[in-house]
């Protein structure tokens, strides 16, 4: 089982070695982002912010929707590469499960958190004097429920993709950026309208970001955000996979496997 | 020379297939049709297009979903061994590509993994060797021709020494010389490793010259079976290409 997932990281990382546009996805916007939240916030600090350390929470939330991002779209187009490529027989017939590619799928999105985390730590350290380390294995927790809400949204985009063709695939760079509004990246849910409150302590991010903000501004991790983040994302995952196999199936019966372009 | 079939009915069946149905909504692509191929013999899957013969084979790849029917082999249900079967066999056609973006090395080991093969260098290396395309293993697979793509495809579909490998029409777009050649190919892995061979392709010259039996489809239905030699004389036609035509054209005259 192993070989088959290895098989298909090392492909991807093949196509990273030598594709300028996947390394400017990786490198290049997540930098470009950094650089002006950053500024912005420098410009914001000047401001009486009641004590608020503005720079941290930005840079903290700009790293954090970063790596939630990258978690998406790792899994959307590694999905979409196969289809771009017209590989996707080739790949289905060997005896790789539907599993084991998304497995494969979830383990290049590792990789390429662990890339970002490394160069917007560096950026934000040497642009802003922002040490995102200082705060030890506090905001782990935090990281790991990022990577799992980005596997359960590349899931449901593939499984979108699946049913409704590569017409569905602006969702794998578009999707993300209909939570964003709700999820309190940049702001507390308290500063979102009551409707909208509802839907955010429906996304198990908002838990992510809540306590990022709390371990930034105090040092300590809100239990009750981290494991409601834990229960939401488990839930999601088992529902996601759900939707993903029935998708997959019946793909399978009306024979559009081959033919999602 | 032509294979003994009172011998060859009686090797066991590679690859069965019982009353396999698919239908599309209203339409029925394969009408529960049923097939066996023998091991160690090429078998050739024709008819004309819309004949069912893609769908039996992505079918057969677990790739479609069949309405209802089973399909076994290697003695497994490829819906409970699905795994175990596809490692034993392969696939190559010139309609699906190989990522162009790696070089053909790099696809042929992201492959050797996919498939469990254990000593993937020596492995690659001996059927690069055996194919002739050792020495375009650093190239990029966007620099290849049709017929070199082809090779490649072939030395994929051969990696996990397969006892089993469906080819959908391995020599299209190839040049006549290169065609000859692939045919030479085919007729060796037959010969020096024993692999089963289900074959597509509309040369009817090609199919007389390597199949040792063939099987036409026609609307979702199997319509005729035998060796070559037996359809020219049943069909009391010159050759396959008119009897193909004449079973194409049954259901336009009717």
């Amino acid at each position: 089982m192993w070989g088959r997932i290895e098989g298909i990281l090392i492909r991807n990382l093949y196509l990273y070695k030598r594709s300028i546009p996947r390394i400017l996805d990786v490198f290049f916007w997540p930098s470009l982002d950094l650089i002006l939240w950053g500024f912005l916030s420098l410009y914001l600090q000047e401001f009486d912010m009641s004590g608020l350390n503005i720079v941290t929470i930005l840079l903290g939330a700009i790293i954090f929707w970063e790596l939630l991002s990258q978690s998406q779209r790792a899994i959307s187009i590694t999905f979409l590469e196969e289809v771009w490529e017209r590989n996707f027989l080739n790949i289905f017939v060997t005896p790789i499960s539907m599993n084991e590619f998304l497995g494969a799928t979830a383990l290049v999105g590792l990789v390429r958190i662990g890339l970002v985390s490394i160069l917007m730590s560096i950026l934000a350290f040497l642009l802003y004097h922002f040490n995102f380390f200082i705060f030890g294995f506090l905001l782990i927790p935090f990281v790991i429920n990022l990577l799992i809400s980005g596997w359960v949204l590349g899931i449901f985009v593939i499984g979108l993709i699946l049913r409704y063709g590569t017409s569905a695939q602006v969702l794998a760079f578009g999707l993300i950026a209909i939570i964003q509004p709700f999820t309190a990246v940049f702001y507390p849910v308290s500063a979102l309208p009551e409707w909208a409150q509802v839907i955010a302590h429906a996304i198990p991010t908002t838990y992510v970001f809540e306590g990022m903000r709390a371990v930034l501004t105090n040092g300590n991790i809100p239990p009750m955000d981290l494991v409601l983040a834990f229960v939401l994302n488990i839930l999601y995952l088992g529902l996601v996979f759900l939707f993903f196999r029935a998708m997959f199936g019946k793909v399978k019966k009306m024979g559009r496997l081959l033919k999602l372009d | 020379m032509a294979p003994d079939w009172r011998y060859i009915n009686i090797m066991p069946a590679i690859i069965e297939i019982k009353n396999l149905k698919k239908k599309f909504g209203d339409f029925t692509a394969v009408n529960g049709i049923s097939f066996g191929v023998e091991e160690g013999t090429i078998t050739g899957l024709l008819g004309p297009n819309g004949a069912g013969k893609t769908t039996t084979i992505q079918m057969i790849l677990d790739i479609i979903t069949p309405t209802s029917g089973d399909i076994n082999i290697f003695g497994m249900n490829m819906k409970h061994d699905r795994a175990k079967i596809l490692s034993r066999m392969n696939f190559s056609s010139p309609y699906v590509a190989m990522p162009s973006n790696l070089r053909v090395w790099e696809n042929l080991y992201t492959f050797s993994r996919l498939y469990g093969v254990k000593d993937y260098k020596n492995k690659i290396n001996e059927v690069a060797t055996f194919f002739g395309v050792e020495s375009m293993l650093a190239k990029m697979t966007s620099e290849l021709s049709t017929g070199q793509l082809t090779r490649m495809n072939l030395t994929k579909a051969l990696l996990n020494d397969p006892k089993l490998l469906l080819l959908d029409e391995p020599t299209a777009s190839l040049d006549p010389d290169i065609a000859d050649k692939t045919r030479v190919i085919l007729k060796r892995i037959q010969k020096e490793k024993g692999v089963t061979i289900l074959y597509t392709s509309h040369n009817m010259e090609e199919v007389e010259e390597i199949c040792d039996r063939v099987i036409f489809l026609q609307n979702g239905n199997i319509k005729n079976e035998g060796t070559p030699a037996e359809l020219v004389k049943e069909y009391g036609h010159k050759d396959l290409n008119d009897v193909f035509l004449a079973i194409a054209r049954e259901n336009t005259n009717n």
